[in-house]
């Protein structure tokens, strides 16, 4: 039956927040154009996941199931995605904007022969034309595009941190497929040899509900010692402009931005970040943002509720006392 | 042993001008140029880094491609002054309007005419459209892996480790050449800024000029007829934020102002 088909992933015997956020896409396509909702579940011992996106909304679920799917490999994924695809007959596939679905997305597209969308923010029907389409960012954030498929399927990847999780339905059931998968180790091009985690000390950035980050106007990686510990005494993650992780002060996946991770926690504190729209793009999903600056011209100050002109350190140091203060931390 | 790897540029609008100065035009839903430089797209910049390194250390060639108008020219002589030994331009007015698998069709023909590779470069994500789209479909083209944002390259007989960067770290990854990377920024690949006498060395060469034809390029594929979406509007995202701003005789007060501010607003 034709529908939408997304790509679930699971993480600690659940699913991943990226997850349930393009299954809020699928959903909410299905509230647009009535198409049922596949899912897709590529890796080993599945079966826990099969009724947990059931609840989540999914109406079909496909369960394949390899050693060699344990964990992303692109030829696998590819291959194991396209097959799915050719059973399921989608009109569209979503996929997250992760480093998953931004190289899946276009190498299934291939495949398929189906159009691509990089990135959405939004889609919804054209009031006129009755078109579906969809909304992205485009020019490093400068702008925003709207494009409209001219023919299906579609496989576009969802940008991330801008639609909520689905609500969850126990109890909720569906129809599962089992794919029968045929994968050889020896015709994957690519092996993963080992992977390197970097160690978080608190919550992961991309779920902090409170981000402290900081760029080129901390001037070495030291800044970062003070940024930690305000981030420890707020409870929150540290992040970064692409200025300070280009420079090797913090890894590159603390990035935030267009290239680096959208996040949209409450509270979003900028240290010494002029606020290029590249930087920005990451952070359109935050409540309250802060900017703490020495330049009051800085662009910054344009998509801040509250700001600081000041030296970084020298306030940085400072809210650390008062919040211990005031939170008893 | 020798790496010969070919690296695909993009020449665009400058995309780090203020915000402030950046303007769509109605009719062809493009950026405006104005008065603004014509810059490699940042990660492009980033790939060439990449591929002189590794040329650097092990011999081999590296060829820049780029698919653009005449001006993209001046991008690929300054591929050439960064270290690249040959450039192409790809410039053909059946190709404008073309989508992104359009140019990765073209760019994967054009690839195919330069020859014998072991790696393709490009960077991770365009500075202006910003698909992420065209290396992984060019990949598919041409048949061959594809990895994508990657930030470092060892290169040993016949095979390659990256280092691919992922939420919550990097995995190294082997991969059998020929094999495309895109590459995303760190420490280890900063542009280079090229010397005077290299830059004065790269406008004394010839880029040749490819047409489609010349590719044999399926001309059902390019231009805005092939391309599979079409892009309705392109509009400024209007922001009406208001920054209420904490004064203060010294940071320190504004720094206890700010804390009692977002404890007031149930932030801390
Ligand atoms: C294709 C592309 C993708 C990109 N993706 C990203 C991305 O994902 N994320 C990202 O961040 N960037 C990205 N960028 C880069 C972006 O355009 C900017 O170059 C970058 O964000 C600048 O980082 P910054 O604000 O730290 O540095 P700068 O712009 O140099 O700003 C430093 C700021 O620090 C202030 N300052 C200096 N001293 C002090 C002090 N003592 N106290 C307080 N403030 C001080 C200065 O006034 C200035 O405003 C991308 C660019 C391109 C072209
Ligand atoms: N016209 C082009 N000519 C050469 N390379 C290109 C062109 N367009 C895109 N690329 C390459 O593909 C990468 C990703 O582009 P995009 O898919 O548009 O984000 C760029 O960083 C370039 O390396």
């Amino acid at each position: 039956m034709p529908g939408t088909l997304i790509l679930a992933v699971s993480e600690n015997a659940g699913l991943t927040r990226n997850t349930l956020e393009v299954l809020a896409g699928g959903i909410k396509l299905k509230a647009l154009l009535g198409e049922p909702v596949g899912a897709a579940i590529l890796g080993r011992e599945l079966s826990a996941y099969v009724p947990l996106l059931f609840a989540y909304g999914a109406d079909q679920v496909y369960r394949a199931e390899h050693p060699l799917l344990e964990r992303y490999q692109g030829d696998a994924y590819a291959s194991v995605m396209h097959q799915i695809c050719q059973r399921a007959q989608p009109t569209m596939v979503f996929l997250a904007g992760d480093s998953v679905g931004r190289e899946l997305g276009p190498r299934l597209a291939h495949r398929l022969k189906a159009g691509f969308v990089a990135d959405f923010v939004d889609f919804d029907l054209d009031a006129v034309s009755g078109q579906l389409q969809f909304t992205r960012q485009t020019y490093g954030g400068k702008a925003m595009a709207v494009v409209q498929p001219k023919a299906f399927p579609v496989v576009a990847t969802a940008k991330l941190r801008t639609m909520e999780p689905p609500t969850k339905e126990e109890g909720r059931t569906g129809e599962e497929i089992r794919v029968e998968v045929a994968l050889e180790a020896s015709k994957l091009r690519t092996r993963v040899l080992e992977k390197v985690q970097e160690e978080v000390a608190g919550v992961k950035l991309e779920d902090a509900k409170i981000v402290v980050s900081g760029g080129r106007g901390l001037r070495g990686p030291e800044g970062f010692k003070v940024l930690e510990q305000l981030a420890q005494v707020l409870k929150g993650a540290v992040g970064a402009s692409r200025a300070a992780t280009d420079s090797g002060w913090v890894p590159p996946s603390w990035q935030v931005g267009q290239t680096g991770k959208s996040v949209s926690p409450d509270l979003y504190l900028a240290f010494g970040i002029s606020g290029a729209t590249q930087h920005v793009a990451g952070i359109s999903g935050a409540k309250n943002i802060v900017a703490i600056n020495t330049d009051p011209e800085a662009p910054i100050y344009k998509v801040a509720q509250l700001g600081v002109v000041g030296d970084w350190k020298a306030v940085a140091t400072k809210l650390i006392e008062s919040c211990k203060e005031l939170t008893g931390r | 042993m020798p790496v010969n790897i070919i690296v695909c540029i993009k020449q665009i609008i400058d995309p780090e001008i203020p915000a402030s100065q950046f303007k769509i035009d109605p009719g062809t839903k493009r950026q405006v140029q104005g008065s603004h430089s014509l810059v490699i797209s940042a990660y492009d910049q980033n790939a060439i880094e990449v591929a002189v390194q590794l040329k650097e250390k092990h011999g081999g060639k590296v060829t820049a491609v780029s698919v653009g108008g005449a001006s993209a020219a001046t991008a690929l002589k300054s591929a050439l002054s960064m270290g690249a030994d040959e450039a192409i331009l790809v410039d053909d007015p059946a190709i404008v309007a073309s989508d992104q698998q359009g140019i990765a069709h073209v760019l994967a023909t054009a690839t195919q005419k330069v020859g014998v590779f072991d790696l393709i470069l490009t960077g991770c994500v365009s500075g202006d459209w910003g698909d992420r789209a065209v290396p992984a479909f060019m990949a598919e083209e041409l048949g061959i892996g594809c990895v994508g944002f990657v930030s470092r390259i060892e290169a040993k007989d016949g095979q390659v480790v990256l280092r691919r960067v992922v939420e919550d770290g990097y995995e190294l990854i082997e991969a059998k050449t020929p094999v495309l990377v895109s590459i995303i920024s760190d420490e280890t690949n900063t542009p280079r800024y090229p010397k005077l006498k290299d830059i004065m060395a790269a406008g004394k060469k010839t880029i040749p000029v490819w047409k489609a034809a010349d590719l044999g390029v399926d001309s059902e594929r390019i231009g805005a007829a092939a391309a599979r979406a079409l892009i309705t509007d392109v509009y400024l995202p209007v922001k009406e934020s208001k920054c209420e701003m904490i004064e203060g005789d010294t940071p320190q007060e504004q720094a206890v102002k700010l804390a009692a501010r977002l404890r007031e607003l149930k932030l801390i």
